[in-house]
């Protein structure tokens, strides 16, 4: 039996290289001044929904909610194999909270049912909360097993996975449909594809289709669209009105959190020798150690 | 406002009937918000066999236990806990839930929230209650949620202004634990549990938990390992190093979270408080909690990529450059002078 997945990645800063530069004097960050990045856990989820394909053939679709600049990300996953990319885009989406992000996600995987397996990160490195995948499954009322770190093995109805736990893991067997949150040690991302990367460089969103046609009037967004769908190039772009969301559920006003203040956490440099990368730099560094008493 | 809604329950956590240490720390952080708000603290069981653990909660100050007891419930499983606790909150909407922001937490809590359409303010470091002006309206005693966000580059203070039930994870090892003197005179108030064919969607088929014997605290030498080392290979490098110098191998909360090492060998101010002579920080940021672990060491050698990572500013070595150049380099010299 062939699976049908769908994986849920986002965008995010990369908070791993935050300098001095990105925090603006009031303690709040300058989102753009951080380049932004492919969520790691999402990348991974993304590959081992793309070895399940692999596997038992079926289909890998991909799916964010965020501002129209996501597109690029979109464009990452069909150089590492997508089939399909979908943007979930609206003003009425912003300053969501996990309740409200998982509310619009929900939605959209309503419309694009039918699926065997959502696939999500763990958790996204901004927010840090690893809260979206489970209520995007409560809200399907689909079950979910989080933490995986292996794919042992599907079985018609059935899915097998090795989840991590504290101090040890569990053998879980699922009954499809369900929702599995993925750890970054479960696979390694395939690189991007050259010859997917030459064909999908040109993938676009309608909003991209109407910025290239800009102050060209011999070009009409509708044919344009339709010849990008026709070459498989067009991402489709999903609003509020689209997915018929209830819109007191969405974005900011849809999140029951709020930041009430934020804070940036300042650490000091200290005083320290500075030691050569290096073979000699080694050498030295044990002959320090040796003179502290440390070694030999 | 009804009374019910000044009550603080804790998910109590449990495996194999022993409780985590989690649930008493917020037991007691519980006790106290219900003092400020005037109000009752009640702790939320699920398993089989646990009367006496029920009890132990009144150590900690629960007034009341609700104590769903099934031998379906033994091992935790997302869809019937979900489903009662969820249950539970929209019949008593208690004003303040705090779960454990463990494996069991992380995974019920947002399934809950996300249910009774409450809050959830992951990994808080600090609960208050508080009044608060917000967009000029005025709240009284709200649950102040104060956690860091961006990788721990800055605290958020998270509020739930209008939600009528605020729930939060934390941390084990974040709260202090604090027992009372004499146990209160609590009750336990039998929750019925009807399993439900759908309950059963996932199946436990197998489960290992090792009991881990590591003795960080008394190494004299200790090679520890961050998110920078990349992935779970790149990571073992780290045991020819200790094994090479004679150290033991520990790691931060990022390594542990990615599953690069066990939680019982986690350095820092959930994990455990080392002095060694000699600690080697390898991939390792530097944050905050962190260093609360390891900062006293006798002396301290970093290794990051990334010449503005604060690790810079505890240690006495400091290398720039990529963990798994520098490491190989490290061993060579190691053996070429000493063996
Ligand atoms: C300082 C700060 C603190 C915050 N604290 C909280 C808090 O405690 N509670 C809270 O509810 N919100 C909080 N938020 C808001 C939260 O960060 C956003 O809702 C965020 O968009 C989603 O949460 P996350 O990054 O934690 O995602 P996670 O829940 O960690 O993400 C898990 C997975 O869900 C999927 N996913 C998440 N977002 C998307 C998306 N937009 N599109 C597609 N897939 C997605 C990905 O697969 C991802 O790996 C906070 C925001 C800030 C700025
Ligand atoms: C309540 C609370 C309690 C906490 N308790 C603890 C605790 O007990 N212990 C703990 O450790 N943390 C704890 N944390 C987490 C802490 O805030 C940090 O998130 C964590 O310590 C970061 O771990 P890290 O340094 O491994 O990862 P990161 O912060 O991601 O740092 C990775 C580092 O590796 C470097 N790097 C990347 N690639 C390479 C390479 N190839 N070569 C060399 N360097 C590289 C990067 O420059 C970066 O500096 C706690 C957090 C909270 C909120």
């Amino acid at each position: 039996m062939s699976y049908h997945s769908i994986v849920m990645v986002k965008q995010v800063p990369d908070t791993a290289n935050i300098s001095g530069q990105v925090m603006k004097p009031d303690g709040t960050v300058n989102r753009s001044k951080l380049p932004t990045i492919f969520n790691p856990e999402d990348k991974v989820a993304l590959e081992l929904a793309l070895q399940l394909r692999d596997r038992y053939g079926g289909t890998v679709r991909v799916m964010t909610m965020g501002p129209l600049k996501a597109s690029d990300l979109l464009r990452d996953c069909l150089y590492m194999g997508a089939d399909e990319a979908i943007l979930i885009s609206d003003r009425k989406f912003a300053g969501a909270d996990t309740l409200a992000t998982s509310y619009v996600l929900s939605e959209a995987l309503r419309q694009l049912a039918p699926y065997d397996i959502v696939f999500a990160g763990r958790q996204a490195i901004d927010g840090d909360t690893a809260q979206v995948g489970p209520q995007t499954a409560e809200k399907l009322g689909l079950p979910q097993i989080t933490y995986a770190e292996e794919i042992l093995q599907a079985d018609g109805e059935k899915i097998t996975v090795k989840r991590k736990v504290d101090r040890g893991f569990e053998i879980l067997e699922g009954t499809l449909p369900l929702l599995i949150t993925v750890i970054k040690d479960a696979a390694t991302p395939r690189p991007f594809m050259a010859k997917r990367v030459m064909a999908y460089k040109n993938a676009h969103t309608l909003l991209e289709l109407e910025k290239m046609i800009e102050g060209n009037s011999l070009l009409y967004l509708d044919q344009l669209k339709e010849e990008y769908v026709s070459k498989g190039l067009f991402i489709p772009t999903l609003t509020a009105d689209e997915l018929d969301v209830d819109p007191e559920r969405c974005g900011l006003g849809g999140s029951p959190t709020k930041v009430h203040k934020i804070e940036s956490v300042i650490l000091g440099g200290g005083a320290h020798e500075i030691i050569p990368p290096t073979k000699d730099g080694m050498h030295a560094l044990i002959d320090k150690l040796m003179e502290d008493h440390i070694f030999g | 406002m009804s009374e019910n809604q000044q009550q603080v329950w804790v998910f109590i956590e449990q495996r194999e009937g022993k409780p985590a240490d989690v649930s008493f720390e917020l037991l007691s952080k519980g006790r106290k918000l219900a003092e400020s708000l005037h109000g009752e603290l009640k702790a939320v069981l699920i398993g089989h066999d646990l009367q006496a653990l029920a009890a132990e909660t009144f150590r900690y100050g629960a007034t009341e236990v609700l104590l769903a007891d099934h031998p379906e419930l033994k091992h935790y499983n997302t869809l019937p806990y979900s489903r009662l606790v969820s249950e539970l909150v929209d019949q008593h909407q208690p004003r303040i839930v705090l779960f454990g922001g463990t494996f069991i937490g992380r995974d019920l809590a947002p399934r809950v929230a996300s249910h009774t359409r409450s809050g959830l303010t992951a990994d808080c470091t600090d609960l208050q209650i508080s009044d608060v002006t917000y967009l000029r309206k005025d709240y009284s005693q709200l649950l102040l949620q104060i956690r860091p966000a961006f990788g721990g580059n800055i605290i958020a203070t998270i509020i739930c202004p209008d939600a009528p039930v605020q729930m939060a994870t934390v941390r084990e090892g974040v709260m202090e634990k604090i027992p009372l003197a004499q146990p209160v005179a609590g009750r336990i108030t039998p929750v019925p549990y009807t399993p439900d064919a759908a309950d059963q969607l996932v199946r436990i088929i197998e489960q290992h938990h090792e009991e881990s014997k590591v003795n960080l605290k008394a190494a004299p030498i200790i090679v520890s390992g961050g998110y920078g080392m990349g992935n779970f290979q790149n990571f073992q490098i780290l045991y020819e190093l200790a094994h090479v110098i004679g150290g033991e191998v520990a790691g931060t909360r990022a390594a542990v979270d990615a599953g690069f090492i066990d939680h019982v060998r986690q350095v820092g101010q959930t994990g455990v408080t080392v002095r060694p002579k000699l600690y080697i920080a390898c991939g390792i940021s530097g944050a905050i909690q962190h260093r609360a672990g390891m900062s006293d060491s006798n002396k301290i050698i970093a290794i990051n990529d990334d010449p503005d990572a604060p690790i810079f500013g505890v240690c006495h070595y400091g290398i720039v450059g990529d963990v798994m150049d520098v490491i190989p380099k490290l061993i060579d010299a190691y053996k070429h002078k000493l063996k």
